[in-house]
């Protein structure tokens, strides 16, 4: 067998098994989208079809537009969501950058200090914390997740922005130095650009996460006023268990901003996971 | 020459106090500090105490001893511990090779769709377990019928049960949804660390005639284990505090009759109480003690045992 041949079929395969995995994945999503858009009959006998004149309807959506709050939902996630990775990329650049740059007493201890939230995980002090919460009445507040959302990023972006800032040149640094800028423009000027896909990455492991947390809006605070999309859209489908019209509507009307936001970032995202690999 | 001596040495016998450092480090700390370790170890305190009569009192190891041996207590425990085991095994064979496979496929020199495929095979990921729960919930319901239709086309319709609503697989499936959403993180990790393989080691390799599935065995694979050892506590960790995806899909009491009852969940009906049980903060922070020191031995037995045998390349 000729090489091109062999190397025709095995590019065949490996397209198979990626396309294979591509439909396992996408299918589902496809699915909700699809049948929020139908009648009732319609979601029941043809699932697998687009919407035609006959089955097309909106009875969902305008149930649920009717019932529920999501601009609020989806504000109070919006908020949450980038003040904490705000919060998240610049405390954990600074700690980054003071583990990775200088040598003091304590060095070690420190850096370890800060690792044991990756490993730890902060669901583990709820009790504690919700008590504290309301000690300083701050639960059923945006704040208290920010906060809390803020301390469970923080370790893994000091873990990977510092073996990130190792790899700065210290050469450049010290030319920095040499022309008599402070710490802190080497820091802002010199090292944080150049740390940019890192940050990209902490950022992308820091907002997922968030974004989906059901267990901390549940606990701290589970108020009209505060409840974040993935809390809402978990309580409101609880309610509408039969309806499926509405229960299809609520899930796409989830999906959609993140799929939107995912599709058009989603280039950036990637090439942020993978940038500082590619060389 | 002297001078310069001098003031060199001058430098070094007053090198003054260096406030940046502080300054860089002081709001992580502080936030952190403030938010996780101290709650974390006041839950660990309270762990020791029982509310009697209204009054806070010590009682040792009074409230394990509830949770490990009384019969109401012990045979929930046990059980939500087993299930965390299957259903962090279930993650370790089943989402890490996929992840790990999906990544070399992807890491391919020429590769034509590559961004596609990455950007669908990510997708789930980034959506929250509530969304991924009720959808599976949905395809897998009996009523809708999706489920037992696709099995039809491959004629394997006889093999369709309502597989969340029995015990024995309800279980098995939750772990397998979980599977389908994290898988990306596997994915992604592995491919970036599969990337950064230089050229010149797979040239290298090549040039000894090294390609295809032995390359990827004998130099790649090697090559990116601590990711793999990364990957895999990251699971282990994420696996031993879930929660927000049975909770979702079979409720705060992970039915059918606890068969998907995690620690996550069961720590949930201790500490806030659901339907007849009420809230016990004490007990509550006595299973996430329990749950801390799980956790704790996982991540021991990485860094002391696991992560030391695995060697790690400099490039």
């Amino acid at each position: 067998m000729s090489k091109a041949r062999s190397s025709v079929a095995r590019t065949g395969l490996v397209h198979l098994a990626l396309g294979a995995y591509t439909l396992l994945a996408l299918f589902p999503i496809f699915l909700v989208l699809v049948n929020s858009f139908k009648t009732r009959a319609g979601i029941f006998s043809t699932p697998l079809q687009l919407p035609s004149a006959k089955t097309f309807s909106l009875i969902g959506y305008e149930t649920v537009l009717k019932q529920g709050d999501f601009l609020v939902y989806f504000q109070n996630s919006l908020i949450v969501t980038v003040a904490s990775i705000f919060f998240v990329l610049l405390f954990g650049a600074m700690a980054a950058f003071a583990l990775s740059e200088y040598r003091f007493r304590g060095n070690t201890m420190m850096a370890l200090y800060l690792a044991l939230g990756i490993m730890i995980p902060i669901r583990l002090g709820t009790v504690a914390i919700l008590q504290g919460m309301v000690a300083t009445g701050l639960v059923n507040t945006l704040m208290a997740l920010i906060l809390v959302y803020t301390a469970q990023g923080l370790p893994l972006a000091v873990f990977i922005l510092s073996e990130f800032m190792r790899q700065v040149s210290d050469d450049l640094k010290n030319a920095g130095r040499v022309d008599g800028l402070s710490e802190y423009t080497i820091f802002f000027r010199l090292v944080l650009p150049l740390v940019r896909p890192a940050m990209a990455t902490v950022a992308v492991f820091t907002m997922i996460p968030i974004w989906n947390d059901l267990w901390f809006p549940l606990i701290l605070a589970p108020g009209e006023a505060t409840k974040t999309v993935t809390l809402g859209a978990q309580m409101f489908i609880g309610q509408y268990v039969t309806n499926w019209n509405a229960v299809l509507s609520t899930l796409s009307l989830a999906i959609m901003p993140v799929l939107v936001l995912y599709l058009i970032f989603s280039r950036q995202l990637i090439r942020g996971i993978t940038a500082g690999a590619v060389k | 020459m002297t001078t310069l001596d001098t003031a060199e040495r001058d430098v070094v016998a007053k090198r003054p106090i260096r406030w940046h450092i502080a300054i860089f480090l002081l709001p992580a700390v502080l936030v952190y500090t403030a938010v996780m370790i101290i709650p974390l170890f006041d839950t660990l305190r309270l762990s020791l105490f029982r509310i009697v009569d209204g009054q806070s009192v010590f009682v040792g190891l009074d409230n394990f001893r509830t949770v490990f041996g009384d019969p109401l207590w012990a045979a929930s425990f046990w059980n939500a511990l087993r299930n965390n085991l299957v259903f962090f095994l279930i993650h370790m064979v089943v989402q890490n090779p996929i992840g790990i496979a999906l990544a070399a496929l992807l890491s391919l020199p020429v590769l034509r769709f590559r961004s596609f495929y990455r950007t669908a095979i990510f997708l789930p990921t980034i959506l929250s377990f509530v969304i991924v729960g009720f959808v599976w919930k949905l395809i897998l319901s009996p009523i809708w019928g999706i489920a037992p239709f696709l099995l039809d086309i491959v004629g394997m319709k006889a093999f369709f049960a309502p597989w969340l609503g029995r015990p024995g697989s309800a279980l098995i499936t939750v772990s397998l949804v979980s599977v389908w959403q994290n898988i990306g993180i596997p994915m992604m990790l592995i491919y970036a660390a599969l990337l950064s393989i230089p050229d010149e080691v797979l040239e290298a390799a090549e040039c000894d005639g090294v390609t295809g599935w032995s390359q990827f065995f004998k130099i790649k694979l090697p090559l990116i284990l601590p990711t793999i050892g990364i990957v895999s506590i990251l699971t282990f960790v994420g696996n031993f505090n879930a929660f927000d995806l049975i909770y979702t899909m079979q409720g705060a009491i992970a039915g059918p009759n606890y068969s998907t009852d995690i620690l996550g969940t069961l720590l949930y009906r201790t500490f806030f109480g659901f339907q007849l049980q009420l809230g016990d903060p004490n007990m509550g922070a006595a299973i996430a003690t329990a749950m801390f020191f799980i956790i704790l031995a996982g991540v021991c037995l990485y860094l002391f045992v696991i992560q030391r045998r695995i060697r790690r390349y400099q490039f």
